[in-house]
C-alpha cells in the first residue's frame, strides 16, 4: 500500500517566490527540527549498529562473521530470498498484466486481496503456516505420516517469507503498467507479434525499472524478515537460523559485538537497497516524464 | 537485458552457496536457556570423544529457549534427537504426546538429571537495596527481573522456591503464600520468555534491582560482567532444581541416531562431562567431581518439588496451567 | 486519468489471471482462512473469553493506543520532513531524502537492538534522559519510540509528492489577497494535503499495530504494562494455546482488513482529488 506512492516521491522541489515564503526563522526552525529528528531517529540507530559491531575491533568483527554458524545463517537467508523473490516476481508480473491491461469485475477487490499481506502482522503471517502445517494443523498428521517437515524447517521459513513479500512486485507494477497503457502492445499484436514476443520486446523493456524497484524492496524484506520466520523457525543453529534470527540468538547470548556484526551486514543490505532504490527512482521518474510528455503531445 | 543477467547471477550465487556440507552423523539437542555456553563446550568434547570411540564425525546442533516453549516445539514436530530441559514436567509433556515412554525418567541415573542447580539472587554491587532473603523481594521499591513461568523452566523454579519460603514462615499457609508470591510478581519489572532474556535485561540493560536466576546463570553473569558490578545473594531457603535429559525415541528411531544419542547423554555422566558441567557452575552428581568443586557452591537449605508440591505434575496443574494460581496472580493486578 | 478502457485485443489474460488467482489462493487466501476456521471451532464462549481477558485487553490498549499516538507524531514530523524536502535547499538534503526510507529497508530486529541499545540507561540517549527521570527502554515509551521509527516513511512519502504538486499560483493568489503565511497554510495548503496526511496516518497506524521485531527488544514485555498484542500471540503460541493465539489473531486480522479497506478508499479519494492537478 505504501511503495507505489514512494515511487513518485524523491527530491521533487520547486522554485520559491518571495510572496509565498515563510519567515526566515520558521525555515530555520523547520530545517533544524527535521535535521535533529533525522539525526536521533535515523542516523543514530544506523551508526550504533556499526559502532557496536566494531567496539571490540576488526579482528573480533571478522571472527563473528567468518564461522560456520554465521555462514549457515547467511546461506539460509540467501536461499530463502532466492526462492521467494523470483516466485513473487513471476506472480507480480502476471497480476499486473491481468489487472493493468484488462478490464474485469472485482478488480478493486483483487487488488485489496493482493495488498492484504502488507497489513497483516508478521506474527500472524507465521501463525497461519503453523495452523496449516503444525503437528496439530490441517495437514499436520498427513505430513507426519509422510515424514515431511515444514514447520521448524526450511520450507516453513520460505513459505512465511513468500507471504510477507507477496505484494511488493505486483504493487509496483500495477500503477506503472496502468499509467503506460497498452497502445504499444496492441499495435504489436495487430502487426502479428505473439503474446510472448510482445511481452519480452515491448512490455518488459517498458517496466524494467519498476520491476527492478519492486525486486529490490521485495529482496530487502525477504532477507530482513524477523517476526514471521521467528514463529516457524525452531531456532536451530546452523539449520533454521536466518540472519535476523541469528542476530537475536547472539544478542541473547551476551555476544553483543557478534550480534551487531551480523546486524551490520543487514544494515549494509539496507543501505545498498536505499542506494539502488534512489537510482532506480531517478530512472522511473524520467520514464514517467517521458510518458507524460508523449501523452501530452498526443492530445 | 541487464535485469535478466542480474537475476540469473543472484540465483546462481544463492544455489552455489546452498550446497550443503557433508556430515557423518548429526544430532539435535533441544535445550533450555542458560545451557548455551555449557553445551557449546560439551558438544565439542563429545564430538572428539565420539570420533575416538566410533570413528564418526558427530555434528551437534543446538536449539535454546524457554524450557516449556522448547518442549512444546518438540511436541509440535521439532526433530530433537535429545532434549536437555529445565524440569521433568516439560519432558513429561513430551511423554504424554507419545514421543517417549512414560517411564523415561528411570532410564538414566539420578532421575535422568546429570547435574543439578538451584535458584539464587543476583544483585547490583554493594547490594544497595539490602536484599538478603525472599522477604526482601516484596518490599515496595524493589524491582525484580524474572522470566515468565508460563514459558521458562527457571522461572517456575523461582516461583516455587518463593512459594515454599512463604509456606515456611510463621503462620504460613496457601493463602499467605499466594499473597506473598502475588506481591513479589507485582514488583516484577520485566518478564521475558526465557531465563537468558531476563539475564540480558538485568545485566546488560541495567534494569531492576534483583534478578532471580539459575545459580549457573548467576555465576556466568558474574564472570561475564565482572565481579565489580554484581553480587550473588543466596537466600536462606531455595529449591533443588534437577534439569533432566532424555533421548526422543520417535526421532532417534526414525533417524537411526539412537546409539549416538544415548552415548551423548551418557557422556554427560562421565567424569569429563561432569567436570565440564561443574566448570559451568552446574552442581555435578558425580561424588568425586562434586567434592572437587564443593567450595564453588554455597550451602543453603534446598527443598524439593516432591516434598513441598507433591511432584511436578501436581505443581504444574495447580500453579501454571491456564487459570492456575499464576494466572490468578497476574490478572487482577492491573496496571502498576 | 485515462478514459474507460475498451475491450483489449492483448493475449494472455486467461493465463495471467489464472496464475494470479491460483497463486493468491494458495499463498494468501487458504492460509488466512485457517485462522477463520480455527476460530470457528472454538465456540463463542471460549472465543470471547480468549479475546476479552484483562491481559489481552491491556495489550489491545497498548498496541492500538501507542500506534495511534505514534501515527499522530508521525503526521507532525512527517509533514515537517516532507515540507523541508520539497520547499527548501540545505546541505545534506539528498542524504536525508534517501535515508527517510531506512525504517523500510532496515530489518526490524536490527532496528530493535539498535534502539534498545541507544535508549537503555547506559545508552547515549538513555544516559541523557535518565537524570530527568525519563525512561524509554523497557517501558511503554519504548514501544511508542519503535513505532514512531517504523512509521515515519509512510507519512513522508505520501505527503511529499502531493506537496510538490501543489500549485504555487494558488498560494500566490492567497498571498496577493492579503492572507498571511499562516492563513495560507491553514486555509489553502493543509486542506489540500489533508487526504494525503490522513492516508499516511492510516498506513503508519496499520503498520504499527502489527509490528513485532523492532518492538520486542525495547518493550520490556511485562503483561498488562508493556506487552503488545503480537507478542501476546507469540506468548500464547509458545504455550501452545493455539486456539487462544488464533482468536486474538483473528481480531487483529479483521481490524487490519477494515483498515486496509479504509486506506484503499482514502487512496481512491486522493487519486480523484489530485488527478486534476497532475
Amino acid at each position: 500500500m505504501s511503495t507505489s506512492i514512494a515511487l513518485h516521491a524523491g527530491s521533487l522541489e520547486r522554485a520559491e517566490t518571495a510572496s509565498t515564503r515563510e519567515p526566515a526563522w520558521a525555515k530555520v526552525v523547520l530545517i533544524s527540527v527535521a535535521l535533529s529528528f533525522f539525526a536521533v531517529f535515523l542516523l543514530l540507530p544506523l551508526g550504533t549498529v556499526f559502532a557496536e559491531a566494531l567496539r571490540k575491533g576488526w579482528g573480533a568483527y571478522l571472527e563473528a562473521l567468518v564461522n560456520r554458524d554465521a555462514w549457515d545463517a547467511i546461506r539460509l537467508t540467501l536461499i530463502t530470498a532466492a526462492i521467494a523473490v523470483p516466485l513473487n516476481l513471476v506472480f507480480g508480473v502476471a497480476a499486473a498484466w491481468s489487472i493493468a491491461k484488462f478490464e474485469f469485475r472485482g478488480k478493486r477487490l483483487l487488488i485489496t486481496f493482493i495488498d492484504l499481506p502488507f497489513s497483516v502482522s508478521p506474527v500472524i503471517s507465521g501463525l497461519i503456516y503453523v495452523l496449516l502445517f503444525g503437528a496439530q494443523g490441517w495437514f499436520g498428521p498427513w505430513l507426519q505420516e509422510h515424514d515431511i517437515q515444514i514447520i521448524f524447517a526450511v520450507p516453513g521459513i520460505v513459505l512465511a517469507t513468500i507471504f510477507v513479500t507477496f505484494p511488493f512486485v505486483a504493487r509496483e507494477l500495477i500503477p506503472l503498467m496502468e499509467a503506460q497503457g497498452s497502445e504499444e502492445e496492441e499495435a504489436a499484436v495487430v502487426l502479428g507479434a505473439s503474446g510472448w514476443q510482445v511481452f519480452w520486446h515491448i512490455t518488459l523493456p517498458n517496466i524494467k525499472w519498476g520491476l527492478l524497484y519492486g525486486v529490490i524492496l521485495c529482496n530487502a524484506r525477504a532477507m530482513g524478515e524477523f517476526g514471521a520466520v521467528s514463529v516457524v523457525s525452531g531456532h536451530i543453529r546452523g539449520q533454521t537460523n536466518t540472519m535476523p534470527l541469528y542476530v537475536e540468538i547472539l544478542y541473547n547470548e551476551y555476544n553483543y559485538a557478534a550480534a551487531f556484526a551480523v546486524a551490520s551486514l543487514l544494515a549494509l543490505l539496507a543501505i545498498v537497497t536505499l542506494a539502488l532504490k534512489t537510482l532506480v527512482e531517478r530512472q522511473t521518474r524520467r520514464q514517467l516524464q517521458e510518458i507524460a510528455a508523449t501523452s501530452e503531445s498526443e492530445t | 537485458m541487464k535485469l535478466k543477467s542480474l537475476l540469473a547471477g543472484l540465483l546462481a550465487g544463492a544455489l552455489l552457496a546452498g550446497s550443503a556440507v557433508a556430515a557423518d552423523v548429526s544430532l539435535l539437542n533441544v535445550s533450555y536457556d542458560p545451557t548455551r555456553e555449557f553445551y557449546k563446550e560439551f558438544d565439542d568434547a563429545f564430538a572428539k570423544h565420539w570420533k575416538a570411540k566410533a570413528g564418526d564425525t558427530a555434528i551437534i546442533r543446538q536449539s535454546h529457549g524457554g524450557s516449556g516453549k522448547q518442549a512444546r516445539a518438540v511436541i509440535e514436530g521439532l526433530q530433537a534427537d535429545v532434549v536437555t530441559l529445565a524440569l521433568a514436567y516439560d519432558i513429561d509433556a513430551i511423554a504424554d504426546a507419545g514421543l517417549i515412554p512414560s517411564e523415561w525418567q528411570k532410564r538414566l541415573p539420578h532421575n535422568s538429571s546429570p547435574y543439578t542447580s538451584t535458584i539464587v539472587f543476583l544483585v547490583r554491587k554493594g547490594n544497595p537495596k539490602g536484599i538478603r532473603d525472599w522477604n526482601d523481594l516484596v518490599k515496595s521499591g524493589v524491582s525484580i527481573v524474572t522470566p515468565n513461568p508460563k514459558t521458562s523452566g527457571g522461572a517456575r523454579w523461582n516461583y516455587l522456591a518463593a512459594w515454599a519460603y512463604a509456606l515456611e514462615q510463621p503462620g504460613g499457609n496457601e493463602g499467605k503464600a499466594k499473597e506473598f508470591v502475588g506481591q513479589l510478581y507485582r514488583n516484577v519489572k520485566v518478564l521475558d520468555s526465557g531465563a537468558r532474556g531476563s539475564t540480558t535485561t538485568f545485566v546488560e540493560r541495567g534494569i531492576g534491582d534483583v534478578l532471580l536466576a539459575w545459580e549457573n546463570e548467576a555465576y556466568l553473569s558474574l564472570k561475564e560482567a565482572g565481579a565489580d558490578k554484581l553480587e550473588i545473594v543466596t537466600p536462606s531457603l531455595s529449591i533443588l532444581a534437577e534439569p533432566p535429559v532424555t533421548i526422543i525415541d520417535r526421532v532417534v528411531d526414525k533417524r537411526g541416531t539412537r546409539k549416538v544419542g544415548q552415548a551423548y547423554l551418557e557422556y554427560l555422566y562421565s567424569p569429563e562431562g561432569q567436570e565440564l558441567a561443574a566448570r559451568h557452575f552446574y552442581r555435578p552428581t558425580d561424588a568425586q567431581v562434586a567434592a572437587k568443586y564443593s567450595k564453588q557452591f554455597v550451602k543453603t537449605r534446598l527443598i524439593t518439588v516432591e516434598k513441598v508440591f507433591g511432584g511436578w505434575r501436581n505443581a504444574q496443574k495447580v500453579h501454571f496451567s491456564d487459570g492456575g494460581i499464576f494466572d490468578q496472580i497476574f490478572v487482577p493486578g492491573g496496571k502498576r | 486519468m485515462a478514459s474507460v478502457k475498451r475491450f483489449s485485443p492483448l493475449p494472455g489474460f486467461g493465463l495471467a489471471m489464472g496464475y494470479t488467482l491460483v497463486y493468491l489462493t494458495l499463498v494468501v487466501l487458504i492460509p488466512l482462512t485457517a485462522v477463520g476456521t480455527k476460530t470457528l471451532t472454538m465456540g463463542l464462549d471460549a472465543f470471547w473469553a480468549a479475546v476479552s481477558s484483562p491481559r489481552v485487553v491491556a495489550s489491545y490498549q497498548l498496541s492500538f493506543g501507542a500506534s495511534l499516538l505514534a501515527a499522530a507524531i508521525n503526521v507532525v514530523f512527517g509533514l515537517i520532513f516532507a515540507w523541508v524536502l520539497v520547499r527548501y535547499r540545505f546541505p545534506g538534503k539528498g542524504l536525508i531524502d534517501a535515508l527517510v526510507d531506512l525504517p523500510f529497508a532496515l530489518p526490524t530486529a536490527v532496528a530493535g537492538i539498535a534502539l534498545a541499545t541507544i535508549h537503555s540507561e547506559n545508552g547515549p540517549v538513555g544516559k541523557l534522559l535518565e537524570p530527568w527521570g525519563i525512561e524509554i527502554a523497557y517501558t511503554p515509551n519504548g514501544v511508542l519510540l519503535a513505532l514512531v521509527f517504523i512509521g515515519l516513511p509512510f507519512v513522508v512519502r505520501t505527503v511529499q509528492p502531493v506537496l510538490a504538486d501543489l500549485e504555487k499560483e494558488v498560494e500566490e493568489a492567497a498571498a496577493g489577497l492579503g492572507a498571511s503565511r499562516g492563513q495560507t497554510f491553514l486555509r489553502i495548503i493543509l486542506p489540500h494535503i489533508g487526504p494525503a496526511l490522513l492516508t499516511g496516518f492510516a498506513m503508519a497506524f496499520a503498520r504499527a499495530v502489527g509490528e513485532y521485531g523492532s518492538v520486542i527488544f525495547i518493550a520490556g514485555n511485562v503483561p498488562m504494562v508493556s506487552e503488545i498484542t503480537p507478542l501476546l500471540i507469540i506468548t500464547k503460541l509458545e504455550q501452545y494455546d493455539y486456539a487462544g493465539a488464533t482468536a486474538v489473531a483473528s481480531v487483529m486480522l479483521v481490524f487490519s482488513f477494515v483498515l486496509l479497506l479504509i486506506i484503499n478508499g482514502l487512496q481512491g479519494w486522493m487519486h480523484h482529488r489530485y488527478a486534476r492537478g497532475a
